[in-house]
């Protein structure tokens, strides 16, 4: 029963998709192709000479081990950001859907931080964790533990961790409150009548009622963990020690605007538009399924 | 409103042409803030003042890194400034870039302004010369590591500050004593390679890498994995073993924790002596960078850190002649001797030291001429005379990964440099391919 609005002719469904397909073409497919062209040559910082190597680029990286270590890296990255940034925001949610009185501020509260832009927010924790001065190291230092991300990779790895997830959960929080809001009352009630307790009703009709937005935040945010906390991570660690918070999109800036080999840097790209492409293959063919809409 | 406005820009399109052919524009792209922006734009103004003929525009881009960024992103878009400035790690760099840059001699030399490549200061102009001896770019800005001490700190663990702490040997005897006498943080350091592997390297004349270190040739290779730098590296794993070495970071992070008393002894640039100088609230003394009698009887000298200037390609004759007038008139004495004095950088020229010196302000304030001696010590060695190698800012990187490594205690000295030794010559072997 579905309805189709057809036109007739060709010049206005081309005229209304026609500014869609300009902006892509500008601003990503014109981009993307000089990537892939790029990735093939190993130019000179000033473009003033540059060979053709085929794929001597991926080769160079490929053979890296610390390019290699960095996929393992990102995964874990990523997957922690996501855990992260989208359980305390279910909760958080859940909890604040409950409220009576008071549900305005809290809300407000709550969205906060999703203001302060990563940089920033990198800044502040590193303040907080800095290894001689910070607040949360001192007293952690106080209570025997002898805080240093400077040195140590995991604890880095969980700083950066946690900074990039903290202004996310707002984010996340927003819509899964919106979502929640929508499950309706009448479902509730009557699995409330019919004995279910809090958590059952929850994961039996809530959870599973706002699995689209669930789904569009594990899009969201895997995307985000890949290529927007580069500013958490860039004044925290600057991808140390010893590499072990330098995700690829870290790396693609070190190399291309650090070490000016704009051959690697491309290459780099082009195999993280591989990377993000197959992961979201994978969330729409295989996660997608599990979604009910 | 409107007329108004349609008057004003009437009026300035038909000033602003006049203005631009009375005076010839040079870009000068920097990159300092704060008090050093200050004193880069007062030497702007006055040169600007002085003279009819050209007008010099400053503008800062962000830190050494991004200037390097801007300056080399403004050349692909043919927008480049006449003068930038560059950390001297990005001197292999610009030197590679030949279509991209002028040699300061030849803009200078055309210019017709006073010129004489003698007057500047044989280490600190070596990093920035060719092996012919031709002066590329302008040293601008250039400091080089010292030992700064704390002497209450000394005092309150009961150790006497004015003991001799010109070799590691006793500046390792120092530490004991200070950790025996309760100090918490016996010594920090800044920038880690820079000071404990580079300048190392020259002072004790080994080098760091090969082909004289890079000048004379992009095939080099690190050599800091010999064992001059393992059994100093050895040292200072131990020391930050025991709780003698405290490692802050990678940059200056330290220079907080000295400055605010928390620390004895910190190796860092004599360029931290406007800080220091106006923050600490203790008695400090400038000594001379430490150095392994084990390994060398006398030590070479220091290199330097810091920023010089380049002329880049792609502009017409007149703004070289006004970018050579410029170019000129900062390595003039007193614009270098109150920059020296300002600052604590190092003065390009002997004749500004000497200036300095007549004027009594290494008197007035003791230990500001320790860096001007221990760089002028000795004539410089192919050891000494400075690093030439390409991807420099990314090979620290790695070498600061591998240093990290010691500290934590996760690799020994040996097999981390063996690592970064590896590690940085597969960048220097990319960085020959794309210059080559």
């Amino acid at each position: 029963m579905e309805k189709r609005v057809t036109f007739r002719g060709w010049l206005l469904p081309i005229l209304l998709i026609a500014p869609q397909v300009i902006i892509s073409a500008v601003f990503f497919f014109y981009p993307a192709g000089q990537a892939i062209w790029q990735s093939l040559f190993i130019p000179d910082p000033f473009g003033l000479s540059s060979q053709f190597v085929g794929f001597g680029n991926f080769e160079f990286l490929l053979s890296d081990k610390f390019y290699r270590k960095s996929f393992l890296t990102t995964a874990i990255f990523s997957i922690l950001v996501t855990l992260c940034s989208m359980i305390p925001a279910l909760f958080l949610a859940v909890i604040a859907d409950r409220l009576i009185k008071g549900s305005g501020v809290y809300r407000t509260m709550l969205i906060w931080p999703y203001a302060v832009a990563p940089a920033v927010a990198g800044v502040l924790w590193l303040f907080m964790f800095n290894t001689r001065v910070g607040v949360v190291s001192w007293y952690l230092g106080q209570l025997g533990y002898d805080w240093n991300h400077v040195l140590n990779g995991g604890e880095a790895m969980g700083l950066v961790v946690v900074a990039s997830a903290w202004g996310r959960i707002s984010y996340n929080f927003l819509f899964f409150f919106a979502a929640l809001q929508s499950v309706p009352r009448s479902v509730i009630e009557a699995a409330a009548i019919d004995g279910a307790h809090f958590w059952r009703r929850f994961f039996g009709i809530v959870l599973p009622l706002i699995t689209p937005t669930a789904f569009f935040l594990l899009v969201v945010n895997v995307v985000y963990a890949f290529f927007e906390t580069f500013g958490v991570i860039h004044t925290i660690t600057a991808g140390g020690p010893q590499q072990s918070t330098t995700i690829l999109v870290y790396k693609v800036f070190s190399d291309g605007f650090v070490g000016q080999d704009l051959g690697s840097s491309s290459a780099q790209s082009v195999i993280l538009l591989v990377v993000v492409g197959l992961l979201t293959v994978i969330q729409f063919k295989y996660v997608e399924k599990r979604v009910h809409y | 409103m409107k007329k108004l406005l349609i008057g004003a820009i009437a009026g300035s399109t038909l000033l602003s042409p006049i203005a631009a052919m009375a005076q010839t524009e040079v870009q000068f792209w920097h990159a300092f803030t704060g008090r050093l922006g200050e004193l880069v734009a007062a030497q702007v103004e006055e040169f600007n003042a002085s003279q009819s003929d050209y007008v010099v525009v400053q503008s800062h881009k962000g830190n050494y890194s991004e200037t390097l960024n801007a300056g080399i992103a403004a050349f692909r878009a043919q927008e480049q400034p006449h003068i930038l400035m560059v950390f001297e790690v990005g001197t292999a760099t610009m030197m590679a870039a030949e279509g991209a840059v002028r040699p300061v001699y030849e803009v200078m030399g055309e210019s017709g302004a006073t010129f004489d490549p003698d007057a500047y200061i044989g280490a600190v102009k070596g990093y920035y010369t060719s092996t012919d001896g031709d002066m590329l770019s302008l040293p601008f800005n250039s400091s080089t590591p010292v030992l700064w001490v704390n002497r209450n700190a000394f005092e309150a663990a009961g150790v006497d500050p004015d003991m001799d702490l010109s070799t590691w040997e006793n500046v390792g005897a120092a530490l004991d004593a200070l950790k025996a006498g309760g100090e918490d943080c016996p010594l920090v350091t800044a920038w880690q390679s820079w000071i404990h592997l580079e300048n190392f390297s020259a002072y004790h004349d080994v080098p760091f890498a090969s082909k004289d270190n890079g000048f004379s040739g992009l095939d080099t290779e690190l050599m800091l994995n010999g064992p001059a730098q393992i059994a100093h590296l050895t040292a200072m794993q131990e020391w930050a073993q025991d709780g003698k070495f405290i490692y802050t970071g990678r940059r200056n992070e330290g220079g907080a924790n000295f400055r605010a008393g928390e620390c004895a002894l910190f190796t860092e640039s004599s360029a931290g002596y406007a800080g220091i100088s106006s923050e600490a609230e203790f008695d400090f003394d400038v000594r001379p960078l430490p150095y392994w009698k084990a390994v060398a009887d006398e030590p070479q000298n220091t290199i330097i850190g810091g920023a010089s200037l380049w002329v880049m390609a792609g502009h017409d004759a007149e703004e070289y002649k006004g970018a050579g007038e410029f170019l000129s008139f900062l390595s003039s004495s007193d614009v270098q001797a109150s920059w020296h004095q300002n600052t604590g950088y190092l003065p390009i020229t002997a004749e500004a030291g000497e200036a300095t010196k007549a004027a009594g302000f290494y008197e007035a304030n003791p230990g500001t001429d320790i860096a001007v001696m221990q760089m002028t010590a000795n004539e410089p060695t192919a050891n000494s005379k400075g690093l030439r190698l390409g991807s420099f800012d990314q090979i620290r990187g790695i070498i600061d990964e591998e240093l990290e490594a010691i500290w934590s205690g996760d690799k020994s000295p040996q097999e981390a440099m063996d690592s970064a030794k590896e590690r940085g010559d597969a960048l220097l072997r990319r960085f020959e391919q794309a210059n080559g």
